[in-house]
């Protein structure tokens, strides 16, 4: 025995720490387990790539362009229309002159859909709001082009997909930057939040007593002011934009992860395990991160997904009304109130309705996914 | 036994979980309780005691839970085929039970009046004034006092032993011919638990009722049972009359659990040892704030005025009723409550420090705690649990370094040093107190504060916790300071006493004065309730 226990003592075998926690394995599973969910997860990345790199993919400029032996990046880089031959201080690739120009000078790339968010189409076949373009035949869709159906800009990549709203503006292009805000919005929002108010909640559950007293109060009059009248009073001193939005919306939404957070933490802050850590002099904020935050995490991972669908719908509400994101940006919520005003358009409330759907529900899934797999119950079964 | 038996359990298995994942939890059990007759089931934790008992009154988690094999007859009709209506009949009927812990077996929403009386109206049709005429009858039966003044408490405002108390006398209320007991003792003081017992005992006898006892405390089974069944991994292994069972057991595992008691004798007690831990004069005082202004009118004096010396290489017991102050006095000590009075720890005053300032002194005074399950945090791994106080005090060491340290300690406390990684839901309750222990001997401490280490474990692990205890304080010439209302435990292993009530000492001195001599009558009651089960006269402790 003494031997066996001395050759050990000498030897400990090093044993290598797995890289996800047998716990942390058997979530992913769970995860995976919800097949529903794991697909959404799968589609929304895959969309939400896609749309970061927008410019690439619907844009009024060509990606990448060869012009008297010299290599081009307009997506990249403003050149202004000297360099052409022209003197305006923007180039517009979508004038034939510069086209004709950059054509007989070298070649061009140009993205799928020819159309940035901002870019009014001159050649619509009738009065905005038009059409999709395959509703069209070929004469009518080019009707306004100078050579009609045998001009050069009469091709696939001038097609309005999905039509155009009441400014002559691609819905497409539009769907897909608008996509990209409204994701973008969401996530930070989200992010900043989540930071705030576990932050909040940690601070107020672990202390406990005076702090958590006054903490509560002060939340219960905060969560009192009325937001929408906050923003529309904001909205008239200040000039609407993304971060002064997003300011603002942060400065109310933290609040709803509070209360989860500081419940964990009131609960699990004398825990014996808890209580242990304290006998050893581990600090405070060590305790807090190290074994409080593990168990809070499980309540608050569970409530993100819920957050960041309720941040876009908030977004597009108050795009909507009209206290949201300046005028003439992509907005999922300018696009829905279009559509209310011209319902003899159906497209663009189509076209609305079917993104911030699909992006609501695919959320939602992997929100339900992710709530599965945190499930304790599920996950000791 | 000429007359048929009331209750015969014939070939029983119980089985969990369903489709491939099967285990058996109760593998082919055989058992009968004639009339009047006490049978005790006696086995360790898992040896699926409380399974059985529990499928008697088909209370197991169906359809999880399924039965393989076996009959269940009760006065000769199987419980296991009946419906659920003819079960209702029989349970609360004419088979009560009554669980481990009082506090969450009653409703804490209705007052003790309420929950007798709905028992009375729902099985037997009483109007309102029988009803409460009985229950004050059965109140007085089970001896709680004033049972006038005590209807309209609500459960939190009775002790464990007096709700316990209730519980009994809820099961009574229908006159039952068998109560099923399970394990109805465990949660409370040994001077409680020696009360409740013989309450048990005489009402048995005054009623002739038969009772299934489900216990892991051999010491209760001789007072108490006529016949023994000794489970374990689902088996009954032994069987037969209480006497005989003590007196000469057949099977290794009976042997195993009878010799499983804390033996061995502490080291010498050496006076002359230099002092580790004083304490002089310790108060913990919680205010009562009353009235608007929150003014402090009354204290709770949980410790008043103690004086305690804990030596280098030896162990001072504590021992007290719950609610005694003993936690709390250690607590103190460790300075993890606040308290007044002077605490010198290795020649420096510490009760003025600051938490930052007791840091580096926090690595030579560690602490182990009651419960092995909650005080190892469960999403953490036994390796980082323990070297968790060695990136605190050796901030210095690598990771390979902290890693040799951790394989040594559980080396030391006798785990295997490959399963480090495991987490602590992967073992059982004395491999989980050993990681606790480990935890604190990492540090190398001079002095450690344990808190009823062993109370949460069974018989046989606690007497290996204690040896271990022991070779570890020889080894490192530690200082103990032993918490525990299990006098069986003190006596095995330290060397001075104090027995605590109400905040103060009773009566301190040396381990064998206290146990050969003791001079009050509280600790006189003390002893005969933890070694002989005996109850002492009314008022020296409590009820």
């Amino acid at each position: 025995m003494s031997e066996a226990s001395a050759t050990a003592e000498t030897a400990p075998a090093r044993i290598k720490r797995p890289f996800l926690s047998p716990l942390n394995k058997r979530r992913l599973q769970n995860f995976k387990a919800n097949r529903r969910g794991y697909w959404s997860l799968w589609i929304f990345l895959v969309l939400f790539v896609l749309s970061l790199f927008a410019e690439f993919i619907a844009n009024d400029k060509p990606i990448i362009a060869s012009y008297k032996g010299e290599i081009l990046f307009p997506v990249l880089v403003a050149y202004p229309e000297e360099k052409f031959g022209g003197f305006y201080a923007v180039t517009d690739y979508r004038d034939p002159v510069i086209q004709d120009e950059i054509n007989a000078n070298g070649w061009m790339i140009w993205p799928p859909v020819r159309y940035s968010y901002q870019t009014v189409n001159n050649a619509i076949p009738e009065a905005a709001p038009a059409r999709p373009s395959w509703e069209y035949d070929a004469k009518t869709r080019c009707n306004q082009y100078p050579q009609g159906a045998a001009d050069p800009a009469c091709i696939v990549g001038n097609w309005n997909w999905l039509g155009t709203d009441d400014q002559a503006r691609d819905v497409l292009a539009r769907v897909i930057y608008g996509f990209r805000i409204s994701v973008l919005f969401g996530l930070i929002l989200t992010a900043g939040s989540a930071l705030i108010g576990v932050a909040a909640g940690a601070v107020q559950g672990y202390f406990g007593g005076w702090t958590d007293l006054l903490f509560q109060r002060f939340i219960e009059i905060w969560s009192a002011i009325p937001v929408l009248y906050l923003l529309l009073i904001v909205a008239a001193i200040l000039p609407p934009g993304f971060f002064i939005l997003l300011g603002l919306m942060l400065l109310f939404s933290w609040v709803a992860l509070v209360g989860v957070v500081r419940a964990e933490f009131l609960r699990a802050r004398n825990f014996e395990y808890v209580n242990a850590a304290r006998a050893l002099g581990v600090p405070n904020l060590t305790i807090m991160f190290r074994h409080l935050l593990p168990n809070a995490m499980v309540a608050t991972l569970t409530f993100l997904p819920f957050l960041l669908s309720g941040s876009i719908s908030t977004l597009t509400s108050l795009d909507y009304l009209g206290f949201g994101l300046p005028p003439g940006s992509a907005s999922l919520g300018e696009l829905l109130k279009q559509a209310q005003r011209n319902l003899n358009a159906p497209w663009l409330g189509i076209s609305g309705f079917v993104v911030i759907s699909l992006m609501l529900s695919l959320l939602v899934f992997v929100g339900e996914a992710t709530r599965d797999a945190f499930d304790p119950r599920k996950t000791f079964r | 036994m000429s007359e048929a038996p009331l209750l015969s359990v014939q070939d029983l298995s119980v089985a969990f979980g369903q489709g491939g994942g099967q285990s058996m939890a109760v593998d082919h059990i055989s058992f009968d309780i004639a009339k009047g007759e006490t049978v005790a089931l006696v086995g360790e934790s898992g040896s699926g005691k409380s399974v059985s008992a529990l499928s008697v009154l088909k209370l197991l988690p169906y359809p999880s839970a399924s039965h393989p094999s076996g009959k269940i007859l009760f006065r000769g009709a199987d419980l296991l085929a009946m419906s659920e209506k003819q079960l209702r009949q029989v349970r609360g009927n004419k088979i009560t039970m009554i669980f481990q812990e009082p506090m969450t077996s009653l409703n804490p929403l209705h007052t003790i009046e309420h929950q007798i009386v709905e028992i009375l109206k729902l099985h037997q049709g009483m109007a309102d004034r029988p009803a409460k005429a009985r229950t004050l009858e059965l109140l007085n039966e089970v001896g709680i006092r004033d049972p006038q003044k005590r209807l309209d408490a609500y459960p939190h405002q009775l002790s464990g032993g007096q709700r316990q108390r209730v519980m009994i006398a809820m099961a009574l209320a229908n006159e039952p011919e068998l109560l099923i007991a399970d394990e109805p003792t465990t949660a409370l003081d040994v001077t409680v638990q020696a009360q409740i017992l013989e309450l048990l005992a005489g009402l048995k006898s005054r009623k002739g009722m038969s009772m299934l006892f489900i216990t892991h405390d051999l010491g209760i089974v001789r007072k108490i049972a006529d016949r023994v069944c000794v489970m374990t991994k689902g088996k009954i292994v032994e069987t037969g009359p209480t006497k005989e069972i003590f007196a000469n057991p057949q099977h290794a595992y009976t042997r195993h659990l009878l010799a499983a008691e804390p033996k061995g004798k502490p080291p010498a007690a050496n006076a002359a040892a230099k002092p580790v831990m004083t304490g002089k004069d310790i108060k913990v005082w919680f205010p009562i704030k009353q009235g608007f202004f929150r003014r402090t009118v009354d204290n709770v004096k949980a410790v008043d005025g103690i004086d305690v010396t804990v030596r280098v290489g030896q162990t001072l017991g504590v021992v007290g009723e719950s609610g005694s102050g003993k936690t709390t006095l250690g607590l103190a000590l460790a300075r993890m409550i606040s308290s007044t009075g002077t605490i010198q720890f290795n020649g420096h005053d510490i009760n003025q420090l600051s938490f930052n300032a007791m840091r580096p002194l926090r690595r030579e005074l560690q602490i182990v705690f009651q419960d092995p399950f909650g005080s190892l945090s469960p999403r953490m791994s036994i390796a980082e649990i323990i070297e968790e106080g060695l990136k605190i005090h050796e901030p210095k060491l690598s990771p390979d370094q902290r890693d040799d340290k951790v394989a040594a300690v559980l080396n030391e406390v006798g785990l295997d040093p490959a399963t480090r990684n495991r987490y602590p839901h992967e073992f059982s309750g004395g491999q989980r107190q050993r990681v606790a222990i480990a935890r604190a001997m990492v540090l190398n401490p001079r002095f450690v504060m344990l808190d009823e280490p062993t109370s949460a474990l069974d018989m046989s692990v606690q007497a290996q916790v204690v040896d271990l205890l022991r070779s570890l304080q020889a080894k490192h010439d530690l200082a103990y300071l032993f918490i525990s209302h299990d006098l069986k435990v003190i006596r095995a292993l330290a060397n001075d006493v104090i027995v605590m009530r109400n905040g103060k000492i009773v009566e301190a001195g040396p381990s064998e004065q206290i146990f050969g001599n003791p001079q009050t009558d509280y600790t006189r009651a003390l002893i005969s309730a933890a070694f002989k089960i005996e109850t002492a006269p009314v008022g020296i402790v409590s009820q």
